[in-house]
């Protein structure tokens, strides 16, 4: 990895690191629940960086794939198997250590799937949603691209309201923690704040490297080469729909990988994060972020949802980031951190004679 | 041995025939041009033969096969390459990361593997910018690697598309009006650098306007005419033929 | 399932879909003028219920529906103005996004405005338990209201369109801006013409229909997405063939509760929107503007 990308990564290692001994040092803990989430929600945010900024493709249903994760995950592993244990799926998952039995809250027994397996089957679920839906729909493009992912957002929205399987408006909770590892369980409770906050920016950081890998590497060229001129990307060889679909799938996951453990942390979910809103909200970011700009994506993720949870913007939350949105696109398209930004800031700085041409 | 056999091409648009019933070969090693007064249908006779477009009848055999119309993608991979009659190179990256997209049929590495790279991939990745370099060194150009590549001038872009297109090695290069907005010098220099890519094993297609470089470099030209060949033949024998010369002057009304 | 509860579906859906139309036919008129699908064509309609309900507490209705269109074509003219006019050559990624944030601002503003609650306009005649009888099937005298009011907006327009010179000059700015402008058409003024019209009718459907479904301050959202259904079923710019696919989709929407539970009926019309445009995405009835969309990078 070249040092112009080893440098900021290590930054961003080290302030993840200093705000939390910050906020310890400081007695105000509590941020790290917000923050922690804030870095769950950055995961479908770099996601759709990827997919809108770089590889040029619009979504405004992404709050979709986030749902399906965090749903899936969640109905999987409170959903009590107990009355089904003598059917053979139930008793085959069990000997396949899917399963894990213990008591509800009144005592009575269940038995309900492993959060490991849920979360697979979830980001299974994801993977094949993305691919069905994607498939058809990026074909399409402008106009009709946006309506329908708009309209694949709604149906997962309606859907998850509209389900007394999945709570309806109520959402589902008590949804048990997420044991990662022996030891490292992903959950609300405020003693485990601590290593939560580093789960959740510890994936970010992940996410970060991994897809900075995929900018640089072949596959992330012909994902440019397709936003800047699609023709000329079909002449030099790159099969052009296979390539959107893969960013959109991987996207999705990333996605859905956010609801997850965002689901798990919180324990609970509700129809609310499958709203239009919320997707709008994450195409805000990415276009104040600069569309094209993982660490600016990122940067205002993490600040603007961070005073949406606490509260700053009141009952005017959508019209924070419907404003930010409609700002953006009138006056600086580009986003605010521009990519080239840096560069061309840079140029201001006056330099020495130019060398005289041989 | 012919490498590009065009059969009995036609396509219409609407109720506009563009191409009716076109059909050559190109041997391999040649130099063959396409002329003919604006809207003769010479584009989407390339467009044809790269597979961009469907034809309503005819075919198009590339080193022996049919080509399968509809997936231009795969005609690259087959060896064939193209550029454009209007630049259209990728802005925001490099000009030698745009040469080096046009390595992506020559490489492997995929999806995952981009997203965790591995001993192969990074040597891949060093492969493809070396074969990108040596692309640009052909065309003199490789001073020009780090430059944004949409901000270059005119002719400099040119190049950095021929280098992608050169970069994929292919074995039938398809040139679109490689000479316009060139002047004379820059055309005569372009006259020599497409001998000089035949001379290294690429056969050339090209479409233009500009007689004098077409004349100078042809091995043989085909005129067309509304969507019709008209002619076939040698430069000089071209320039004899009365229909030609009728098809660009127009007829003599009273 | 009895004949008159099939046929009492039938009118709602029908009366339904000649609202979605509205937002069709709203939708193609400032396509064809512009290019741009406006998302926010679903708030004129809210906004023209909202601020009828508002005037008629001091006005006569008449009145007050007619002080609420205008306003509403107001609205339109200046949201073109502020937010459209001075943009050069725009990407339709930054459209799309420009008209959805005016979408949300425009909610938004309304929920500061009236507050969460629905309201609605007094039914026009009679009230809501007076009803037209067909044999056995009752039919509210508003859904008269509703389909004559669309009839005479598909009535009108088409007239406009056809036969008046303003309406001609909109049709040569739509077909080709700058000849039209050589022609001494005032193309921007054109562009203004269109939203204005489209408001104009939006709100006006969002009047006549509001005793029926009441109207709130997030009602255009939910319309934007059918009446798009609608116009890439039937084509954009076609008031004909996005009447007759506005009727097919509020029958469609209304008969499904007898297969679908009644919380799923919005999904219905998202659902015919993603399967046109995966199969179909010139529409039903055709269009080749809808085909062109397709073509817009």
């Amino acid at each position: 990895m070249s040092r112009s990308r080893v440098l900021p990564l290590a930054v961003f290692a080290a302030l993840i690191v200093l705000v939390q001994l910050a906020t310890g040092a400081a007695g105000k803990g509590q941020y790290l629940t917000q923050l922690t989430m804030a870095g769950y929600y950055s995961l479908p945010i770099l996601g759709l960086t990827l997919l809108m900024g770089y590889a040029g493709q619009i979504s405004i249903g992404h709050a979709g794939f986030f749902a399906i994760g965090g749903y899936v995950s969640g109905f999987l592993t409170t959903y009590n198997l107990t009355e089904l244990s003598g059917r053979w799926w139930v008793r085959a998952a069990g000997r396949l250590h899917l399963l894990s039995s213990g008591q509800d809250a009144f005592g009575s027994p269940s038995l309900v799937m492993r959060a490991w397996p849920a979360c697979i089957a979830a980001l299974l679920i994801t993977v094949v949603v993305a691919y069905l839906i994607g498939k058809p729909v990026l074909r399409l493009k402008g106009h009709f691209l946006a309506m329908a992912t708009l309209g694949f957002g709604t149906i997962v929205y309606r859907l998850v309201l509209g389900t007394s399987a999945l709570g309806a408006a109520d959402g589902i909770s008590d949804i048990p923690a997420f044991h990662l590892l022996p030891g490292l369980d992903v959950s609300g409770k405020s003693v485990l704040r601590i290593s939560n906050y580093y789960v959740a920016w510890g994936l970010v950081l992940v996410t970060v490297i991994l897809l900075g890998n995929l900018i640089h590497s072949r596959i992330g060229r012909a994902m440019r080469a397709i936003h800047g001129a699609e023709e000329a990307a079909t002449a030099s060889g790159i099969d052009t729909q296979d390539t959107k679909l893969k960013m959109f799938v991987l996207s999705a996951v990333l996605a859905a990988l956010g609801g997850v453990f965002l689901t798990h942390y919180n324990g609970g979910i509700g129809p609310s994060e499958a709203s239009i809103m919320k997707s709008v909200r994450m195409v805000s970011i990415v276009a104040i972020g600069g569309m094209a700009n993982l660490w600016g994506a990122l940067i205002m993720g993490v600040l603007l949802n961070f005073l949406s949870m606490r509260g700053s913007f009141g009952s005017y939350d959508d019209a924070v980031f419907g404003g930010i949105l409609l700002l953006i696109m009138l006056f600086s398209p580009q986003g605010l951190l521009r990519a080239d930004l840096a560069r061309r800031l840079l140029r201001l700085i006056p330099r020495g004679p130019k060398e005289p041409a041989t | 041995m012919n490498l590009l056999a065009l059969n009995g091409l036609s396509k219409s648009f609407g109720g506009l025939r563009a191409v009716d019933d076109v059909g050559f070969d190109v041997a391999e090693g040649a130099i063959k041009a396409v002329i003919g007064p604006n809207g003769a249908g010479k584009t989407t006779l390339f467009n044809l033969v790269f597979g961009s477009i469907v034809p309503d009848e005819g075919s198009v055999d590339f080193k022996g096969a049919r080509l399968v119309s509809g997936h231009p993608h795969r005609q690259v991979a087959a060896g064939m390459a193209r550029t454009f009659q209007h630049i259209q190179l990728f802005p925001q990256m490099t000009a030698l990361e745009n040469v080096m997209v046009g390595r992506h049929t020559r490489s492997r590495s995929g999806f995952l593997s981009s997203l965790v790279p591995l001993p192969w991939t990074r040597r891949e990745e060093r492969d493809i910018c070396v074969e990108a370099l040596a692309a640009m060194h052909f065309l003199g150009i490789e001073a020009l690697a780090d430059s944004d590549a949409t901000h270059l001038a005119y002719g400099e872009q040119r190049s950095v598309e021929l280098a992608r297109a050169l970069a994929s090695k292919p074995k039938l290069l398809l040139l679109d009006e490689p000479a316009a907005g060139l002047n004379m010098r820059e055309t005569v220099d372009l006259g020599k650098l497409i001998r000089r890519i035949r001379d290294s094993g690429v056969t050339v297609l090209l479409v233009e306007h500009d007689m004098g470089l077409v004349m100078g470099i042809s091995d043989e030209i085909v005129v067309l005419c509304q969507g019709q060949k008209i002619a076939e033949d040698t430069p000089l024998a071209i320039q004899k033929n009365p229909e030609v010369v009728r098809a660009y002057l127009g007829d003599d009304d009273a | 399932m009895t004949l008159v509860f099939l046929l009492q579906y039938l009118v709602a859906g029908v009366t339904y879909g000649a609202i979605y139309a509205i937002v069709a036919i709203g939708f193609g008129i400032v396509y064809n003028a512009t290019g741009i699908i406006n998302f926010a064509q679903g708030e004129f309609v809210m906004l023209g219920g909202m601020l009828a309900v508002s005037l008629q507490a001091f006005l006569p209705l008449p009145v007050a529906i007619l002080l609420a269109v205008l306003v509403t074509m107001g609205v339109g003219a200046l949201i073109e103005i502020l937010f459209i006019r001075w943009l050069d050559r725009p990407t339709v990624l930054r459209m799309i996004v420009i008209t959805i944030g005016l979408s949300i601002g425009m909610r938004e503003l309304a929920l500061l405005v009236w507050g969460e609650g629905v309201r609605s306009l007094p039914y026009f005649t009679g009230d809501a338990v007076s009803a037209l009888s067909v044999g056995d099937v009752h039919v509210s005298p508003q859904v008269l209201w509703v389909l004559g009011t669309v009839g005479v907006i598909v009535a009108f327009l088409g007239l406009f369109f056809g036969r008046t010179r303003l309406g001609r000059q909109m049709r040569a700015c739509a077909a080709n801006r700058d000849a039209a402008r050589l022609c001494g058409i005032d193309a921007k003024g054109m562009v203004t013409l269109s939203f204005v019209l489209a408001a104009g009718i939006g709100a006006l459907a969002g009047c006549v229909v509001s005793p029926i479904t009441y109207v709130q301050y997030d009602s255009g959202t939910n319309l934007a997405i059918k009446g798009f259904t609608v116009a890439v079923l039937g084509g954009l710019g076609n008031s004909a063939a996005a009447l007759g696919g506005g009727i097919i989709l509020g029958v469609l929407e209304s008969l499904s509760i007898l297969v679908l539970p009644a919380a799923y009926k919005d999904v219905v019309a998202i659902a015919i929107l993603l399967a046109i445009l995966v199969f179909r995405p010139a529409g039903v009835f055709g269009n080749a503007a809808t085909a062109r969309l397709q073509e817009h990078t």
